[in-house]
């Protein structure tokens, strides 16, 4: 913790870094004065209430010209700016360790998830932006920086960057996650790192090359059936809901609010903040009703990949989904069911066993490193034994982050 | 709806934890998310999740049956009436058929049914599981795997056994090695062998009919070329045997796809099995590259048979093989099984191939097992692990092998 309550920040003051990496700092994002540390169980930081200022102020940082850096320059940069937590790293889906050579960086420029917004009309928005960060990344590593984009679309803007590659990528979820594409393009080996950053990410990083400041600035999309409104607003990282909100989400009608997309997405609240890394806000009816008979009744408003519910009939219906379950956790019981829907030559339902019963080299052995939660959301949506692979998945990284330190 | 709801949500305090019958609490779960789909709201990870669950899963398995029940009901009926020369066509005495039917089958299925969830319901009490509903569809297995004349008893004690020790002991539902409902079969025909096969089961009231009907034989298809076997294949036993295959035969290749043969209950009708097959794969649930490799299997051994040709049963027509005992239905209904068959795609191929394959070897080979389905399925269930182990060890080469290129 690098402030206390009553302090004064400017966007991009370090409000706190990592124990383990005390280079990896944490920046504010608005500037104004801390009103609040919130802690939780070993005083560990959970919130920090900043009240922003009517006009930012940003903490200088010097505009600079990636191409005519080193790459520990640019490393550098992004730490003391706040802006290297968006770099994730693979394996273990966590922020990226600084001190890695990754073996190459891979850039998803496009979500395929439900009802994702168009990452590509922010990039043509930013576009100068954009291209500094894709050069920035370029020097962080040796290896190469590989860009993908949605098959057919128009990739012309990036002809002219030096050192990545392009991937045009077809097909649906999850062909837009990034782990997808690092499995089919260049696959992760035991011992190997690499990094991964989103478009909000790469917008902040190129914004800070470009004006000097940590900009969190992004669009964010208000989605889903229970939002009143479906649109796009600016916002900062942090932003409070609430106030964002206004006019677009009632908090009355009890939908839940869901931080990121239905697949991925943490559940938050009326009364509580945009996440760092999310542009994506969707709004979902909680379940209300118990439904009788379900198991015999034909279900025509059940959707389901399989065809046990008599919707095959009507294959273009679109469907109001809310937050049931269907049903109740069970043992594994069904197979080939993942397979169905996980695009990696990996066999998910062992690797969620091995997990399970903890066994650190049967997971090593399949593939435990290429994966991260999201990749898993499609087998926990379609699940017949209603099992919650994603925390299962982040279960197992943990525990092999424990085991490899 | 409305009202019942109410009731569930007022008793349901009592049977939480603290309430007065706490312990009750799986059977209270079991009865209420029978009547309702439960209202759990989605609490980790995708927020989402499809309407499938266990129980539609399994009712659709259930569901796929009923052809083969409702099949066995009518020819358990035909065939009785039939030994005694009455009602000889298949348009007469229907309904005669069905009630004769329905009295000999439904008790074997109350009783599959009774037992069978009965002994769930304790197990869940003592291990404070919610009910698993595995046993929705070996209830219906078991009486459709058994033959008519089989004692009430018998379907209970082995019910018992196949739910405590094919499954209960492993876990309960999704755990078990072996197809629960096969486990109740292979029980019985090595406890009771008189009961389960020979001459006197298959026709309702065989004994009776043996001791009035004058030529009575109550044997199966798979009885009767069983006999063939060890003995030249041109001696007139054997071709007494192989006329009955013929086009106009008893056993022909039509009546034995119709089903309007004697056997177990279920599995006389081909096309019975083939709708719950047809149900079973366009739901999703039933792998058909088990169904399909199986058949590949089944086909690949009669034609070997058919070339060695040694004697009577190997020359019957491969395709009459696998219309004749168990097969369509244990490949259909048994070999699907998702827990016990094998978990990798991969695998299945291979699983179902010699699910079929050794069914039919073992038919042939092993007259004093004429079912040979039975034992092939369980054999293989008890090898779809290796088989998977096998299918995960190459890829898990693979993993390595690039890693060392990619290191090297």
């Amino acid at each position: 913790m690098e402030v206390k309550a009553g302090d004064e920040v400017l966007a991009g003051t370090p409000l706190f870094h990592d124990k383990f990496q005390e280079q990896v700092k944490f920046c504010a994002p608005v500037s104004g004065e801390v009103v609040e540390v919130v802690r939780g169980e070993k005083r560990k930081i959970l919130e920090v209430k900043i009240l922003a200022d009517k006009e930012l102020r940003f903490k200088d940082f010097g505009a600079s010209d990636p191409s005519n850096m080193d790459g520990e320059a640019v490393k550098n940069h992004l730490l003391a700016s706040g802006a290297w937590p968006f770099v994730m790293q693979r394996p273990y889906d966590v922020i990226a360790n600084p001190s890695h050579d990754p073996k190459a960086i891979f850039i998803s420029t496009f979500s395929s998830a439900p009802l994702a917004p168009d990452l590509d009309f922010q990039i043509k928005a930013e576009l100068e932006h954009f291209k500094v960060a894709l050069t920035a990344m370029a020097k962080l590593t040796k290896g190469k920086v590989h860009v993908s984009v949605r098959g057919g679309s128009d990739s012309s803007y990036l002809s002219g960057i030096s050192g990545i590659e392009v991937h045009e990528v077809y097909g649906s979820h999850p062909a837009g996650n990034v782990g997808t594409q690092i499995h089919k393009i260049d696959p992760i080996n035991k011992g190997e790192f690499v990094w991964t950053v989103d478009v909000p990410g790469l917008l902040t990083i190129g914004r800070l090359f470009k004006t000097g400041h940590f900009d969190t600035s992004r669009l964010v999309a208000t989605t889903g059936a229970a939002m009143s409104k479906r649109s796009y607003f600016k916002a900062y990282a942090g932003i409070e809901l609430s106030k964002a909100l206004e006019g677009r989400f009632d908090a009355k009608s009890g939908a839940r609010l869901i931080g990121g997309n239905v697949l991925t997405g943490a559940t938050t609240s009326h009364d509580s903040f945009l996440g760092f890394y999310d542009y994506q806000l969707t709004a979902i009816p909680e379940v209300e009703d118990r439904e009788f008979f379900g198991w015999i009744a034909p279900g025509l408003n059940k959707f389901s990949m399989s065809n046990t519910f008599f919707g095959w009939m009507t294959p273009n219906k679109e469907y109001n989904l809310n937050t049931s379950l269907n049903g109740e956790e069970r043992a594994f019981v069904m197979s080939g069911q993942y397979e169905k829907v996980f695009p990696m030559d990996i066999y998910p339902v062992q690797l969620l066993k091995a997990i399970l019963v903890e066994d650190i080299e049967l997971m090593e052995n399949l593939g435990i490193y290429e994966v991260a939660p999201e990749d898993f959301a499609l087998c926990e949506v379609v699940c017949t034994s209603k099992i919650n692979s994603q925390a299962i998945v982040r279960s197992g990284l943990d525990l092999m982050i424990q085991e490899m330190s | 709806m409305k009202f019942l709801q109410n009731i569930v949500e007022k008793l349901e305090p009592q049977f939480e934890k603290g309430g007065k019958f706490e312990k009750l609490w799986p059977l209270f779960d079991g009865f209420a998310t029978f009547a309702f789909v439960p209202k759990h709201p989605t609490s980790k990870g995708a927020h989402i999740r499809d309407g499938v669950d266990l129980k539609r899963t399994m009712i659709t398995v259930v569901i796929a049956m009923i052809p083969c029940l409702i099949f066995g009901i009518w020819n358990t009926g035909h065939q009785h009436f039939l030994a005694q020369g009455m009602y000889a066509g298949l348009g007469d005495g229907v309904l005669e058929k069905f009630f004769f039917g329905a009295w000999r089958v439904l008790p074997l299925v109350v009783v599959s049914y009774a037992v069978g969830l009965g002994v769930e319901f304790v197990f869940c009490i003592i291990k404070r599981h919610s009910i698993q509903e595995g046993f929705l569809v070996s209830g219906m297995l078991i009486p459709l795997c058994m033959p008519v004349d089989v004692p009430l008893w018998m379907v209970a004690v082995a019910t018992i056994f196949a739910v405590v020790i094919g499954k209960e002991v492993f876990g309960g539902t999704g755990m078990n090695i072996l197809n629960p409902a096969l486990t109740a079969r292979a029980f019985l025909f090595f406890a009771y062998p008189t009961k389960m096969s020979g001459n006197s089961v298959w026709i309702a009231d065989s004994e009776n009919l043996r001791a009035n009907v004058d030529g009575f034989s109550g044997a199966t298809a798979l009885g009767d070329l069983a006999s063939t076997v060890g003995i030249d294949k041109t001696s007139e036993t054997a071709t007494a045997v192989m006329s009955s295959f013929g086009n106009d035969g008893f056993y022909s290749m039509y009546n034995s796809f119709m089903g309007f043969i004697p056997g177990s209950i279920g599995e006389t009708s081909a096309l019975a099995c083939l709708i719950g097959a047809l149900i079973l794969i366009g739901s999703g649930i039933g792998s058909w590259k088990i169904m399909f490799s199986a058949v590949v299997g089944g086909l690949t051994m009669a034609g070997i048979f058919n070339l060695a040709g040694a004697n009577a049963f190997m020359d019957l027509n491969a395709l009459h093989q696998l219309l004749i005992g168990g097969f369509m239905f244990g490949v259909v209904f048994m070999a699907t099984d998702p827990v016990s068959a094998a978990h990798t795609e991969t695998g299945k191929w291979i699983y179902g191939f010699f699910v079929g394959f050794f069914g039919i070897m073992i038919r042939v080979f092993n007259p004093a097992y004429p079912e040979g389905m039975m034992m092939s399925i369980l054999f293989m269930n008890v090898m779809a692990p290796l088989i998977d182990h096998y299918v995960l060890q190459a890829n898990i080469k693979k993993r390595q092998k690039r890693m060392v290129i990619q290191t090297a």
